[in-house]
């Protein structure tokens, strides 16, 4: 019992459809999360309320989406929604934070 | 269900355009001196039906090629075509997403959301993954999961699940149920949970499990453990991975270096249960060297040394994965 109670602490401590769609996804433009994460300080031409959202989904990417895995780099805009309702579901994001994320992704 | 996704869009509005996702892989594997090389295809598709709904897929593709033994030459192979999970996910409220459907056990945390082979450090599992993931690693019923609270500084999330027995080639699954809740502090990066489940058929059995992760704000370090105990044989694994910002960032070419360790351990309590985890005592350190290519590529090298009674082995693995995302068409904005 001693020997899992140590082990318990140290752990704690120390512790075929793929081809059709490609040629239309090749020509649309593409969202960069990361890009984007890093240009956000740099625009300053929006209202601030705007920023203020921004720079929380921002945060909320940050903070959660590389808890699990690397952040793709790029996808098309057309299934960012479908992206963060999957991640919602998955990493049991709030609907708050669905709803920046989703600004996020398409400012 | 597939007809009615790809013959209208009329349900379909602006970002919500049904994607495929997944990764495609080839690896080999050298355990004990016997190599085996493995195509791998792992596609996932999700598809939300109007503003509650979604259906995902995530479905396994591989062959596993391995030189004749006994003199002969040649190889001999296998494959494999499976879902790993069918499931339709509702959004009810804002606090609840009633799962229902064939589903990946969220007991501890690998399962669910490291094993994607465009997610994991290592080609391989921790050595005590199987405890309580009931031989099959999915579910196949219903579960109840989502945010239960969220805050600036901290937020809980849950899931609890009932599985039924099923025999069904594509989807077997044994009668369970359980439950896991995480802690995660956002300011700290700093998460920890606990996952209960227990098996409802055969003889009952009850499996625990806790981790703690944690990532360094502004730092490309991540570290993970968890320790999982059965009835059978406990274990944990501790892993750290590392890319370094300083000399040019993430995305120059030493940036994109990713050293990883795993530090992985198992205790057999008896020999009862044939359960996936080793029958002796074991102790594996993983040491992997991963690279981050541009275009969502990711090469993945690692050696392994496994001790136990029951002999010492090297394990060394290499393999690249090509990450893909894009929609199933083309969409409107």
């Amino acid at each position: 019992m001693n020997k899992r109670l140590l082990f318990f602490t140290a752990a704690l401590y120390l512790g075929g459809v793929l081809a059709p769609p490609l040629a239309c996804v090749m020509a649309q433009p593409q969202v960069a999360p990361e890009g984007k994460a890093q240009s956000g300080k740099k625009k300053q031409t929006n209202a601030s309320n705007s920023q203020q959202e921004q720079n929380e989904g921002q945060r909320i990417f940050e903070q959660n989406c590389s808890r699990c895995h690397n952040a793709p780099e790029g996808f098309s805009p057309n299934i960012s929604g479908t992206i963060v309702r999957h991640m919602r579901v998955r990493a049991s994001l709030s609907k708050h934070d669905e709803e920046e994320l989703l600004r996020f992704f398409n400012p | 269900m597939i007809v009615m996704i790809l013959g209208g869009c009329s349900w379909c509005v602006a970002q919500d355009t049904p994607l495929l996702s997944g990764g495609v892989g080839f690896q080999t594997n050298t355990n004990g001196g016997n190599t085996t090389y493995t195509p791998i295809i792992e596609p996932l598709l999700a598809a939300p039906i109007g503003n509650h709904l979604l259906i995902e897929s995530r479905a396994a593709l591989l062959e596993s090629f391995s030189p004749n033994t006994n003199g002969q030459s040649g190889y001999s192979h296998s494959h494999f075509i499976g879902l790993t999970y069918l499931e339709g996910d509702y959004i009810a409220t804002p606090h609840i997403t009633v799962v229902g459907g064939s589903y990946l056990l969220p007991f501890g945390t690998y399962n669910e959301r490291l094993s994607p082979i465009w997610i994991s450090n290592f080609f391989n599992g921790p050595l005590s993954l199987p405890i309580g993931l009931m031989s099959t690693g999915t579910g196949v019923g219903g579960m109840l999961r989502g945010s239960a609270i969220s805050r600036r500084k901290y937020s809980v999330d849950y899931a609890t699940w009932f599985s039924a027995s099923s025999s069904n080639e594509q989807f077997q699954a044994e009668r369970s149920v359980g439950l896991r809740t995480d802690l995660y502090m956002p300011e700290n990066r700093l998460e920890i949970g606990f996952s209960f489940d227990r098996l409802l058929q055969g003889t009952h059995e009850s499996f625990y499990e806790g981790h703690v992760w944690w990532e360094p704000k502004e730092t490309a370090f991540r570290l993970r453990s968890e320790f999982d105990s059965g009835a059978h044989a406990n274990g944990y694994w501790i892993e750290a991975d590392y890319r370094t910002q300083h000399f040019g960032g993430l995305n120059s070419w030493i940036g994109r270096f990713e050293p990883v360790f795993r530090m992985n351990q198992t205790f057999r309590l008896d020999t009862v249960a044939s359960d996936g985890v080793p029958l002796v005592n074991t102790q594996r350190p993983d040491f992997g060297l991963d690279y981050n290519l541009p275009h969502n590529v990711r090469i993945l090298t690692s050696y392994s040394r496994q001790f136990s009674s029951a002999g010492n082995v090297n394990i060394w693995q290499t393999g690249i994965v090509y990450r893909f995302l894009f929609p199933t068409w083309k969409g409107k904005l």
